[in-house]
């Protein structure tokens, strides 16, 4: 029952831990769906081997604090913030750091209130329910307006700052957004920074990573691209790459949906027979060559009236 | 005089840690939790003051801890009992209800009976400091 009383163990097995404790598991998914990344996921293989080891000393009655686990995620849209906050929920877990190893994901419309005193009870709200498992703030520096000193936004960081602090044993808070107003909010918030031990940088896909997503993600639909496919959709993120607002991994889920509507489209115009499983789910070039950004255009945007120009 | 109404009543006071393990259990059943207080232990007083909304979507018990203690420090010397409330059936009926806070000195209950027409008697129940 009582922890104290027991001798410590004089040797300890980090092999047999590793092993035991589900982390290989965790990080070998990791290797499997994401693409690319490295950076990232050195960081997170360092801060799991971290965690083993501040185990390992605990039990052989060493002096262990509780490490911060607080983190924050910078990179540019679409680069797998979430996807990989997700993942590190689970890490947390199964390294015991987390007890329930859910992810509550938040952005300031969920903690910050619209009236004076709707602030503290809706930001202790999320924080209950995300005791236990992790709290991923995304676009986290909306929380902060400098030029309204009276936004509310203050009061959600004054209590998030307090538990962040005292209960660090039941909560790991990850904060997401874009590297340079990351910067801002924490040169705004120095409480925050010093309380944030890991900042982990995200990189842009490069376009043999965005191919390989774009291969991973059709294949969980059970759709594929054929070679014109392949090679029109390569020309696609080239060509989008340069246009405003590509949000790398999520631009290409966009376009690939967009694809997939034409693919529909297409073989209601032009089959009579019956059509094969084949058919259904093979997008081909035409599917991806209507999209405007080959025309000059943003996807998202409406189209051209004539004689306007770009 | 001590008070017994709900689960674990006739036990001594749960601790903190026990209490924890108890909304662990509730929380695992998947049913909302409600902290509650009243400073009249009148068993017919159903309505306690309300800590609070009951707390839905909880997946560990740290959450309603916090709050507990939140109403302890607010009114340390009350009644705070946890209710665990189950909507399986379409409506939130409470499946567990247990005390956590007792004033330092409890009031005792009083009753008192009456004689009435013939030799009917009455019984009536009055808390008294």
């Amino acid at each position: 029952m009582d922890d104290t009383t027991t001798i410590p163990p004089a040797t300890v097995d980090l092999a047999a831990r590793y092993e035991a404790s589900g982390v290989a598991e965790v990080l070998r998914e990791l290797d499997a769906e994401l693409i690319g990344l490295e950076p990232v996921k050195t960081r997170i293989r360092e801060t799991a081997a971290l965690l083993l080891v501040d185990r390992a000393r605990r039990d052989l009655g060493l002096v262990q604090e509780t490490p911060t686990l607080h983190m924050s995620f910078t990179g540019n849209p679409g680069t797998g913030k979430t996807t990989v906050a997700q993942k590190m929920a689970g890490l947390l877990h199964r390294l015991g750091y987390v007890r329930k190893g859910h992810l509550v994901s938040v952005t300031r419309d969920d903690l910050v209130g619209q009236y004076i005193g709707h602030t503290a009870p809706k930001t202790r709200e999320v924080l209950k329910k995300a005791m236990g498992g992790v709290l991923f703030i995304d676009e986290a520096y909306y929380l902060y307006k400098p030029d309204n000193e009276r936004d509310y936004g203050q009061e959600a960081i004054e209590i998030l700052l307090q538990v962040m602090e005292n209960n660090r044993d039941d909560l790991v808070v990850i904060m997401a957004g874009y590297a340079d107003r990351m910067d801002t909010f924490f040169a705004a918030n120095p409480g925050f920074r010093s309380r944030i031990a890991h900042h982990i940088e995200f990189p842009d896909y490069s376009d043999g990573e965005l191919m390989r997503i774009a291969e991973q993600m059709m294949a969980a639909q059970s759709y594929r691209l054929d070679d014109g496919a392949k090679a029109a959709l390569a020309e696609y993120v080239e060509l989008r790459r340069k246009q405003p607002h590509f949000a790398n991994a999520r631009s290409l889920r966009n376009a690939l949906d967009r694809a997939r509507l034409r693919q529909a489209n297409r073989l209601f115009s032009e089959s009579s027979g019956p059509l094969t499983a084949e058919a259904l789910s093979t997008i081909q070039e035409p599917d991806i060559r209507a999209s405007r950004v080959f025309r000059g255009g943003l996807d998202v945007d409406r189209p051209r009236q004539q004689g306007e120009t770009p | 005089m001590r008070i017994t109404q709900g689960c674990f009543s006739f036990l001594p006071d749960l601790s903190d840690a026990q209490i924890t393990a108890q909304v662990e259990y509730c929380l695992e059943n998947g049913w909302a939790i409600g902290v509650e207080y009243t400073d009249d232990p009148h068993p017919r007083n159903t309505y306690w003051d309300m800590w609070g909304n009951p707390m839905f979507d909880l997946r560990d018990a740290k959450g309603v801890m916090m709050e507990l203690d939140a109403c302890r420090a607010a009114h340390p010397d009350a009644y705070i009992r946890l209710n665990a409330f189950d909507d399986t059936r379409g409506v939130e009926s409470v499946k567990m209800s247990f005390i956590v806070n007792r004033p330092s000195e409890e009031p005792t209950i009083h009753m008192q009976r009456t004689d009435f027409e013939g030799r009917t008697q009455k019984y009536a129940w009055d808390v008294r400091r």
